[in-house]
């Protein structure tokens, strides 16, 4: 189908007579999976303290630990982390009402309070934190309408919906809040098309409806999906490239990799996608001098891209990485530790 | 182009995949020394009352695991102030604008609006300015709704989304607080036409067409026989001019769910009537469906085995031809409809491909000789 391919202008192109929005893959992108770079990589990323994009990023710094050591551990590379400070890291970003903040200083809030139990998930030192304290603070951000607050300002998103069963799961704490009003919201979430957007009446997202399969997957309520038509949606988002994008007449990502495929799994229709041009795909995004993903082709990498592109890659059964849950995106055997197997639907 | 956006766990904090198709903040942010003023509001830097005052330097704490590197480049466009005020003491900190620092002090913003009793127009120029500036950021939207909120104002709300939607229309931040400032404070007029002249400059908006879905939803409904009759008819015509357009494909198949494609009158000679002009893998599917809702009601309107065939026939064109990358999901519609409504033996209905001893063949094997 490439030779249908005919450049109209950037990045829309015409197949077939209509325009696509689509990349197109060089023949020279890598195509072998180069684990060893992207261990290089994660490791030495953030090692230079005072560079210019790590400092800038850290108001998400508990979130981007979680991203490193996750890859990490899907490689086998954990133990080159620096596991004491990372926990010592920790132990400073608890507030006294419980929650974790980003980074020292930063003020709590469910996004980072999840990266942080993923974390000590993974370390197996949950009890460094209060753990009695990050339960209240989460419970303290449920809504009378079953929605979640991301913090004290009151932002209702159903990715906050997710962070909270995610972070009680890992715990063992779901039982601590009101579990039928919080699928009541999550459900108010569905779009005709199947989808599921932020809040009720957004636009469908794959990144949403990660949030809200991994929540329902979590609480035992996947049969409230329409897994057919949820299903068919998702791997619309599969373009020419084999790339997949988050949401109709977008450019793919390789983040999305992560986002749709997990919520295939999740829903069991994951070979409705097509996992050899993805593969291809997600094996172009990597760089082969500095190591890492991008979110496309010839872009600059981050640790972000990386994990969700190692991960996709383990989704789709590549055996030189560690089987990675697809709810939690965490390594399986992380999960069988805590003792945690949520619902998929076959 | 980078890539690193304000995300977090498995969960990103800005999904926005637009992000990525234009300057990230965080690897690209270009400290330019901004003009002082920026749609009206001035920077504190650049008021006079404030001139006297000396930066306070930013105290991170004995020993920080993660310490902020205030670069030379960071302080040439941020200023830090202590600020006295009678017995409080406050920092006024970093005013800068980079959304990315906007994150780390919204907390200080929102509990200083609060604490000093500050006048919240300046507030609301102050975030107009930051949200043109980084649009993609989910705490500038949500700053902004808060002051909305305080102030219980929303005139400039429509305006405003407006113009950051005539920048990028598929913005999802800016979406979901139209959205919220249409119904929390009623404001559904015009709407309607406000989408048709977006889908008018780009058909395959699909937040426009979440939108009209919204809008109508909210407003008349769509049990109204006419009403439905007028969108179908519209989003046809829209079809006509990009039959390639997956989100009025959607939109027509959301909107019919209740009714059922197959009983709407006249609907499927208008798509068949289309099939010789418009050839696309979502009219096809779109038959696929209206088949299939014609076989599932029983609908005496249809020949059932005669529908079926069709179905399947499509199904294989689909699979075979018009949409190979989905072949697994064809595959699985065709042995579906085959189970349910065939009069032949029962094919593998599960969702999973048919075991590797069935006469199904991965396309990537090669048959032997």
């Amino acid at each position: 189908s490439l030779s249908l391919l005919a450049e109209s202008d950037d990045n829309n192109f015409i197949l077939q007579g209509t325009q696509v929005k689509d990349v197109i893959i060089k023949p020279d992108a890598p195509n072998t999976l180069l684990l060893d770079k992207h261990a290089d990589y994660i490791a030495a990323y953030g090692s230079k303290k005072d560079d210019y994009e790590y400092t800038l990023s850290e108001y998400l710094r508990m979130s981007g630990i979680y991203w490193g050591l996750t890859v990490m551990d899907l490689m086998g590379q954990l133990s080159r982390m620096n596991r004491e400070e990372i926990i010592e890291f920790i132990k400073s970003c608890q507030h006294d009402c419980g929650g974790i903040s980003a980074s020292i200083g930063h003020d709590p809030h469910l996004l980072y309070t999840l990266s942080a139990v993923q974390i000590l998930s993974l370390y197996d030192s949950i009890n460094v934190i209060d753990v009695e304290k990050v339960v209240d603070y989460v419970k303290g951000l449920q809504q009378e309408d079953g929605s979640f607050a991301g913090d004290k300002w009151g932002e209702i998103d159903t990715r906050f919906s997710f962070c909270a069963v995610a972070t009680l799961a890992l715990l063992g704490k779901l039982d601590e809040i009101n579990m039928d009003k919080a699928v009541e919201f999550v459900l108010s979430c569905m779009n005709f098309d199947g989808g599921f957007g932020c809040r009720p009446d957004s636009e469908s997202h794959a990144g949403q409806i990660y949030c809200c399969t991994g929540f329902l997957s979590i609480t035992g309520q996947l049969h409230k999906v329409n897994a057919d038509l949820l299903g068919w949606w998702l791997c619309e988002r599969q373009l020419p490239s084999g790339g997949l994008n988050g949401r109709p007449e977008k450019l793919p990502d390789v983040c999305y990799s992560w986002w749709v495929l997990a919520s295939l799994k999740i829903i069991g229709r994951i070979h409705w996608i097509d996992k050899a041009k993805l593969r291809s795909f997600i094996l172009a995004c990597q760089d082969e001098e500095t190591g890492g993903f991008a979110d496309r082709p010839g872009d600059m990498v981050d640790p972000f891209h990386t994990l969700f592109g190692v991960a996709g890659l383990s989704l789709l059964g590549d055996e030189q990485i560690k089987p990675v849950n697809p709810v939690f995106c965490m390594p399986e055997d992380v999960l069988q530790r805590v003792g945690l197997q949520p619902d998929l639907l076959s | 182009m980078s890539s690193v956006e304000e995300i977090s766990n498995p969960v990103a904090e800005n999904l926005e995949e637009d992000g990525v198709e234009e300057e990230n903040t965080v690897e690209e942010a270009e400290m330019e020394y901004e003009e002082p003023v920026k749609g009206g509001y001035i920077f504190y830097r650049d008021r006079k009352e404030w001139a006297d005052l000396e930066p306070v330097p930013q105290d991170d704490g004995p020993n920080p695991v993660v310490k902020i590197a205030y670069s030379e480049k960071c302080n040439k466009s941020s200023d830090c102030f202590g600020l006295q005020k009678g017995t409080k003491s406050v920092q006024v900190t970093c005013i800068l604008h980079e959304s990315v620092v906007f994150d780390v002090c919204r907390h200080y913003r929102r509990v200083l609006l609060q604490a000093l009793d500050k006048d919240l127009r300046e507030e609301m120029k102050y975030i107009t300015a930051i949200i043109e500036d980084q649009p993609k950021n989910y705490q500038v939207w949500h700053h902004r709704r808060m002051v909305v909120e305080w102030l219980n104002d929303p005139s400039e709300e429509l305006q405003f989304v407006a113009e950051i939607l005539s920048q990028d229309a598929k913005n999802y931040h800016a979406w979901q607080h139209r959205q919220w400032v249409m119904q929390e404070y009623k404001l559904w007029d015009g709407e309607l036409e406000y989408v048709e002249e977006l889908l008018e400059e780009d058909v395959r908006n699909n937040s426009a067409w979440n939108q009209r879905h919204f809008v109508i939803s909210h407003t008349s409904g769509y049990s109204d026989s006419a009403i439905l009759e007028r969108e179908v008819q519209y989003t046809l015509k829209q079809i006509k001019k990009a039959p390639h357009n997956e989100s009025a494909w959607n939109y027509l198949n959301g909107i019919l769910q209740d009714g059922g494609l197959s009983s709407y009158p006249g609907l499927l000679e208008q798509v068949t009537e289309l099939q010789d002009t418009c050839s696309s893998p979502y009219l096809t599917a779109f038959l696929v469906d209206l088949y299939e809702d014609a076989l599932e009601t029983n609908s005496s309107s249809y020949d059932q085995q005669e529908t079926l065939n069709k179905a399947l026939e499509l199904c294989k064109l689909l699979a075979e031809e018009k949409d190979t990358i989905r072949r697994e999901y064809w595959n699985y519609v065709s042995r579906s409809l085959q189970n349910t409504y065939g009069s032949g033996d029962p094919v593998a209905s599960s969702s999973d491909p048919p075991p590797p001893s069935s006469s199904q063949q991965p396309d990537t094997e090669p048959s032997d000789p």
